[in-house]
């Protein structure tokens, strides 16, 4: 059975200037071990997915499906208790800006030891020691000294460790990395996705990586599906996307890589609309 | 002997922070010593991570800022604002473009009046040879004359980047310093600013100082490379050079670091991870 | 060059006519958001009833607010027993129509908003760039002064204000704007501080802007959003301050039908004839409770951080 399955997801935002179609119809799936990646530009939807799984798309989001199932467990239908055990546990999200998405007037310790102490109902000293445990599990030097300090006390390689720790806290079966990278520098974005795949292939999660960046889809994933415009272009394992892409889009994305460039000129989606259709 | 028009020589950039109760008062030397040379036509890519002061070189080669030590010759004139004021004629030479296409024009500013601004502020061009002008500088972008009377907000982060690169070009300079002009684009639109990018540099014969984190970017646009860290240049020589044989530590572990979307490494790597 | 062709003439007329819709786009963006507040846009339409009913009072009032009727001393409103179809709020204690002084009262109100609000931000604007801009002594200097003044009670400064320049309605306005005033510097100098390092303001600069050029067209524009909602609740606030200082006698002087002078004047007609008191001081809670209505509604519609889409 798929970790995850979902089928015909379609989401509108209510905005000012009419209802906007953010995803149509797209299917996903994950199973347990394996690395998704899912790929696509601003505007694609891509994160818009995941957030729906995780609840987090705001009241003016429409969201329909036929199905969308975790572990077999009927998302849609879980009462907000139950869905608080499943999201935070179960699935666990990080997200792109890695300080922002700490609390700024608490210590890393305190907001670490939240998540245990409300999902694993871990208390006082049990607290502390797993989270040293979790601190070091993420590489970060010096976890006692760590568990004092703030947010902004810490560089943004670090805030994204401190994320990944809270994210894996309660060894969740689903993993959901949104961007994790972008915001941070080339040699620590290496360290980071290392410590992702690391960490994924230890527990056995499954990782979906929401990314804009093939360079990281071809470092981290097994398979991929490439969006556009809230809809799928493609869905294939990585290397025979990479080798032989079918869909236009996806031809177009790669040989807009710089590294992929032949001659003066980048090829740009728009050489390829017109064949694609898209 | 080939035309250098950017010449720079040991320029350092300090700041000089207060102490405070708790503090000892330090001093923060964001650019030590850098020295570098560009020819006319060419592009110079600098490289580095965050804190490597290749903005601050940025702000100092436009004249926002002033350098503390070290000269800087732009087109045979010397640049120094912290004794001279900016004449026009410096503000003619070198202009930027900067990162973020959601930041760098005036949300409240519609973008032909964007446009006309360096006009109107070191010319005394009648409004309408600048309105012409203006819409000759949105077509060579690629955009239209009806965008003319639109605010930042209706346009996307590509077209933003388009009109700021526009403006940067209103006042025909020599030298363009590009702040990581293509970062925050979606790679599809990258290819786009980058095609343009060149087109322009042909036709108006233009140099770029060219900042980036990318080294995929790099590889594709520079003629010379220059990797900072730290504030200092650790490496710096023809592109060919700087990528086929770095010599700097630094330099290697950036270039390990970076993700490679080619197919040889995915196999590797499936290989290793079914072993 | 110079000589325009008919081409470069229908350019010119589409650009203008593209350059409307923009703006229109915006202010329809605005509205959408602005709306979608139910309670603001009840209070712009009781605001907007308001301003018509001083703009046309001379057409709508009944009788003329200044008028003694002799013989009509303290009618009750039409709906009591004793009071009369021609007086339909009753009067006061001299035989005045309450309707038709509430009436035009509201000129006084809303010009005594307008004012008092059109000086606290030209004042507050102008010394909250200059500080914010500047930096360094002026900076600190402008802000301890402000900081002084948000010290006093603002009711207690004005009436000593009001004491030295002597009361009555104009000193009333300058007294309660100057105690407003530094509110606006605050939000202009705070705004100033977190646009004036953006990109767009540096590439300003290297376009060759000059100082006065950066604050007042490049940087101004882009803090309007606060200072706007400060404006309308400044505005209610005017009127109440305004409506205190006559209470207490020091604002407008009686016969002045102004809303507080009104209550002023029948203080003592509290249990007698609680008509006298009762409607002022509901005009005044309606027009307050309207125009915080619409600054709630402008902070939600104009607060970037809101935005849903």
């Amino acid at each position: 059975m798929p970790l995850l399955e979902i089928r015909n997801l379609r989401v509108e935002f209510d905005t000012a200037k009419g209802p906007f179609r953010a995803l149509d119809g797209v299917d996903y799936t994950v199973d347990a071990g394996e690395v998704l990646a899912i790929v696509g530009e601003s505007g694609s939807g891509k994160s818009v997915a995941m957030l729906a799984v995780m609840g987090l798309l705001p009241d003016s989001a429409t969201i329909t499906a036929d199905k969308m199932e975790f572990e077999g467990r009927d998302l849609r239908t879980l009462s907000p208790k139950a869905h608080r055990k499943v999201i935070g546990k179960e699935i666990s999200m990080i997200f792109q800006e890695p300080i922002a998405s700490l609390n700024p007037c608490f210590t890393v310790g305190f907001q670490l030891g939240e998540t245990l102490k409300t999902h694993m109902g871990l208390k006082g000293k049990q607290v502390r020691e797993r989270v040293i445990e979790l601190l070091t599990a993420v590489g970060i030097p010096d976890p006692e000294g760590r568990i004092s300090a703030f947010p902004h006390q810490m560089s943004g390689g670090q805030c994204q460790r401190v994320m990944i720790a809270m994210a894996i806290a309660c060894s969740p079966k689903l993993l959901i990395a949104d961007e994790p990278t972008t915001a941070l520098d080339v040699t620590i974005q290496k360290q980071i996705l290392d410590l992702l795949v690391k960490l994924q292939q230890e527990s056995g999660m499954g990782l979906i990586m929401i990314t804009h960046d093939m360079g990281v889809v071809a470092e981290t994933a097994d398979r991929v599906i490439v969006q556009y415009k809230g809809r799928k272009m493609e869905e294939a394992d990585v290397l025979s996307l990479f080798e032989s892409p079918q869909n236009p889009y996806t031809k177009a994305l790669l040989s807009a890589l710089p590294e992929n460039a032949t001659g003066d000129r980048l090829p740009t989606v728009g050489d390829f609309a017109e064949a694609g259709g898209f | 002997m080939s035309d250098v028009i950017l010449k720079v020589c040991d320029v350092y950039r300090t700041y000089d922070l207060k102490g405070g109760m708790f503090k000892k008062a330090s001093t923060l030397t964001a650019v030590k010593g850098v020295s570098f040379d560009v020819e006319r036509g060419s592009t110079l890519a600098v490289v580095g991570e965050s804190g490597c002061g290749k903005s601050t070189l940025a702000r100092m080669l436009t004249m926002i800022d002033a350098q503390s030590s070290g000269s800087i010759e732009i087109d045979g004139l010397p640049i120094d604002i912290s004794t001279t004021g900016i004449s026009k004629e410096m503000r003619q030479k070198v202009q930027i473009v900067f990162q973020n296409p959601y930041g760098s024009l005036n949300p409240r500013q519609k973008i032909g009046h964007v446009l006309e601004e360096p006009l109107l502020l070191n010319t005394d061009m009648p409004a309408a040879e600048r309105r012409d002008l203006a819409l000759e500088m949105l077509d060579k972008v690629g955009l239209q004359p009806e965008h003319y009377g639109r605010y930042p907000h209706m346009f996307s982060g590509g077209q933003r980047q388009r009109i700021a690169i526009a403006r940067a070009i209103m006042m025909k300079p020599k030298l363009l310093v590009l702040d990581e002009p293509v970062s925050a684009l979606d790679l599809s639109v990258q290819a786009q600013i980058l095609n343009l990018l060149a087109d322009l540099q042909d036709e108006m014969g233009l140099t770029y100082v060219f900042i980036s984190h990318d080294l995929s970017v790099v590889r594709y646009i520079a003629d010379k490379v220059m990797v900072m860290y730290f504030g200092e240049v650790v490496e710096y020589g023809t592109r060919d050079e700087v990528f086929s044989n770095p010599q700097h530590d630094y330099t290697k572990t950036l270039f390990a670091a970076t993700p490679r979307a080619d197919i040889e490494s995915i196999r590797k790597r499936l290989a290793a991870k079914a072993a | 060059m110079t000589n325009t062709s008919p081409a470069a003439k229908a350019d010119t007329a589409k650009l203008e006519a593209e350059s409307r819709n923009a703006t229109k786009a915006q202010l329809a963006e605005f509205w959408y958001y602005f709306a979608q507040n139910k309670g603001a846009v009840v209070g712009l339409a009781v605001f907007v009833l308001l301003v018509l009913m001083a703009v046309f009072a001379p057409l709508i009032a009944p009788h003329n607010p200044d008028i003694q009727y002799r013989d009509s001393f303290l009618v009750p409103p039409v709906w009591e027993e004793g009071g009369k179809a021609a007086f339909l709020l009753g009067t006061d204690a001299v035989g005045r129509d309450i309707l038709s002084r509430l009436i035009f009262g509201a000129r006084f109100s809303l010009f005594i908003g307008v004012v008092v609000v059109t000086i606290a931000l030209t004042g507050g604007i102008v010394l909250g760039l200059i500080a914010g801009y500047v930096r360094g002594a002026v900076d600190t200097f402008i802000m301890r002064v402000m900081d002084i003044i948000l010290a006093f009670p603002s009711l207690l400064l004005a009436l000593v204000l009001v004491a030295i320049l002597g009361p009555g309605l104009i000193n009333a306005m300058i007294a309660i704007a100057l105690v407003l005033q530094p509110h606006f510097v605050r939000l202009t100098r705070a705004a100033v501080l977190s646009e004036r390092s953006r990109d767009y303001v540096v590439a300003a600069r290297v376009a060759g802007a000059g100082h006065l050029r950066l604050m007042f067209k490049t940087i101004l524009p882009n803090c309007l959003a606060p200072l706007i909602v400060q404006a309308t609740l400044s505005f209610s606030n005017a009127i109440l301050d305004a409506a205190a200082l006559g209470f207490l006698g020091m604002g407008a002087q009686p016969p002045t039908p102004e809303w507080g002078t009104m209550l002023a004047e029948a203080r003592e007609f509290i249990l007698r004839a609680w008509w006298v008191v009762t409607f002022p001081g509901l005009a005044i809670l309606i027009t307050v409770l309207a125009i915080n209505l619409v600054g709630d509604g402008l902070r939600d519609a104009l607060d970037p951080k809101l935005k849903r889409s």
